[in-house]
């Protein structure tokens, strides 16, 4: 069911999401959120004004095009930025600085290279002193062995490959048991068959322990893949162009990327991400280029 | 730079000699240094321009078999090292922890570094007549200059490490609940360790220039009051010995820190 946010709706917001008010754990909202960068007069906007909802259980999507602003939303969302103006909440507390309730997945690995796998995994239960030394290994190898890595528990991270490195950072923020994860492109730079198996991975695990998710792409294919909800963000300054609900079974298959309805949603996805290309292409953006590329290719097909 | 794994020490080390053997580039740089050595030899013995005035191989190798045998020749080895164990231990005491500090505190970085700025490009030996003035007895001032051959170059490695930590590293340790503590001991100290490792190797080197020396200036012994002594008395093949002896201690030394630097740091091993 698609939905749309108008750009300016007051304080009409939670009343276009009935039922997140139901006080479900993990739930993340985030209110005419603007971020820019830069001194006063030559401040340039990078969120216009972003109004979406993260809801539990259930695996939102946000797409848009690369440099759009994806990244500044999710270091705010996580705390290590704030906004200029507008609220992020998680249960109703606004979001003030970084906590283990909600963990990001960068974009680059972000494992600690002196650390082996174990030790990096483990690292979170570690410094807050919460596990006996038994039930830390315990719990740390049962979450290795899901990811296929309890092979290389005693491995620094430069003997890894890729998409090892993306399973062990994965788990590292999982053991924690966040509230909500936040997944900044994670799958990035990774080859294409290792990308889908990396898919594969992440949408069983949220398959069998959802919970509040937010991921990131620029990829059209993923992102229909992955998601429940995909909110498109526009290009610069980016604000919530279009919220799609994304009604296709779980668990996600593989052979689905060829179905009717797969389909459906991603010629209405396309659309509006052309449309936009469009927009910044008339006004003559330098980004948008690089947009028209990105889109034109895939909308071709 | 590699070390080589626990339990098959022997048999890597055979395998690496084995692979030295077979590399032509040892043979290149052996036919280099027998070159160096028959000219040298025949500098003096057909007189030629200039390098008959270098003492000549025999005559060294005569003096370096007569050192050998002579306590004297070890107690200056021994009088060495100690200065520089000295000097290089108390800048490791003082400039680790407090390059850390500076790098990491804004506050103390600027309220330290312009003192630091005027006094590092001082060479260590123009401090030699200040600190014979300032310190009790020659022995300190001796140590005292090591140290400071070590300790500026070891504070702006670390400095320089300390600033450049990838801020996502510490974002993820802040994200996973690590203390300000933590945050130091598990990610700021293993992500400045290469810095500090460098730091130190050059140091190390800077303070083996320091101690020869100031030990030629102010001191009655180590290797090079040696190597004066054998000037000013005219016995000048104990001069190359002096040398040669000086070049195998800071080999040593600095080998010495290379292992440990491979102990430190094992997520450097590349393979």
């Amino acid at each position: 069911m698609p939905q749309e946010i108008p750009k300016d709706n007051g304080n009409g917001h939670k009343d276009q999401h009935p039922g997140i008010t139901q006080g479900a754990s993990g739930e993340m909202t985030v209110e005419h959120v603007h971020k820019g960068y830069g001194l006063k007069p030559l401040v340039k906007v990078v969120l216009g004004d972003c109004n979406f909802v993260l809801e539990n259980r259930k695996l939102t999507v946000l797409i848009g095009p690369s440099g759009c602003g994806k990244s500044t939303l999710v270091n705010i969302l996580a705390g290590y930025d704030m906004p200029d103006s507008g609220k992020v909440t998680l249960d109703g507390v606004p979001v003030k600085g970084p906590g283990r309730d909600r963990l990001v997945v960068f974009q680059e690995t972000a494992l600690f290279p002196w650390m082996t796998t174990y030790q990096n995994v483990s690292f979170g239960p570690r410094v807050r002193n919460e596990l006996s030394k038994e039930e830390l290994r315990v719990e740390t190898t049962r979450l290795l062995k899901l990811v296929g890595l309890e092979a290389f528990a005693d491995k620094y991270p430069s003997q890894l490959s890729g998409g090892m490195m993306r399973r062990a950072e994965l788990v590292r923020a999982l053991i924690n048991r966040p509230k909500v994860m936040l997944m900044d492109e994670p799958f990035r730079g990774l080859d294409a068959m290792t990308r889908a198996l990396m898919q594969e991975y992440y949408v069983r695990l949220f398959e069998t322990k959802p919970g509040t998710n937010l991921f990131v792409t620029s990829e059209i294919e993923e992102a229909i893949f992955l998601a429940d909800r995909l909110v498109i963000m526009s290009n610069r300054p980016a604000t919530i162009r279009k919220v799609l609900e994304i009604d296709l079974p779980r668990p996600r298959q593989f052979q689905m990327l060829t179905s009717k309805e797969y389909l459906g949603y991603k010629g209405e996805a396309l659309e509006i991400l052309h449309e936009e290309a469009m927009k910044a292409f008339a006004r003559g953006k330098t980004s948008s280029a690089d947009f028209v590329e990105a889109y034109s290719k895939i909308a071709g097909k | 730079m590699s070390a080589p794994p626990k339990g098959s020490k022997n048999g890597s080390r055979r395998k690496k000699i084995a692979k030295l053997l077979k590399d032509r580039a040892t043979y290149r740089g052996c036919i280099a240094i027998i070159a160096v050595l028959v000219l040298w030899e025949a500098g003096s013995v057909l007189g030629l321009p200039i390098l008959k005035n270098i003492p000549s191989l025999s005559s060294v190798l005569v003096s370096f078999k007569e050192a050998v045998f002579d306590p004297a020749y070890y107690v200056s080895w021994k009088d060495s090292f100690m200065r520089i164990f000295l000097g290089f231990t108390l800048a490791l005491i003082i400039g680790i922890p407090l390059g850390l500090f500076m790098g990491t505190s804004r506050y103390i970085r600027e309220l330290t570094l312009p003192v630091f700025e005027v006094l590092r490009p001082i060479p260590p030996l123009a401090w030699v007549p200040a600190s014979a003035i300032f310190w009790p007895d020659v022995e300190m001032s001796v140590i005292f200059v090591t140290f400071l051959g070590a300790f500026f170059v070891l504070i702006l490695n670390i400095v320089g490490g300390a600033r450049s930590i990838d801020a996502r590293y510490i974002r993820a340790a802040v994200s996973l609940g690590a203390s300000r503590r933590d945050v130091f001991w598990r990610i700021v100290l293993p992500a400045t360790l290469p810095s500090i490792l460098v730091g130190m190797t050059v140091g190390i080197g800077v303070c083996w220039n320091t101690v020869v020396a100031a030990e030629m200036i102010a001191s009655r012994s180590g290797l090079g009051f040696l190597t004066w002594r054998s000037y000013v008395t005219f016995s000048y093949p104990m001069i190359v010995v002096g040398m040669i002896s000086i070049g195998i201690a800071g080999y040593i030394s600095s080998g010495i820190i290379r292992i440990l630097g491979a102990r430190l740091m094992p997520w450097l091993k590349t393979n």
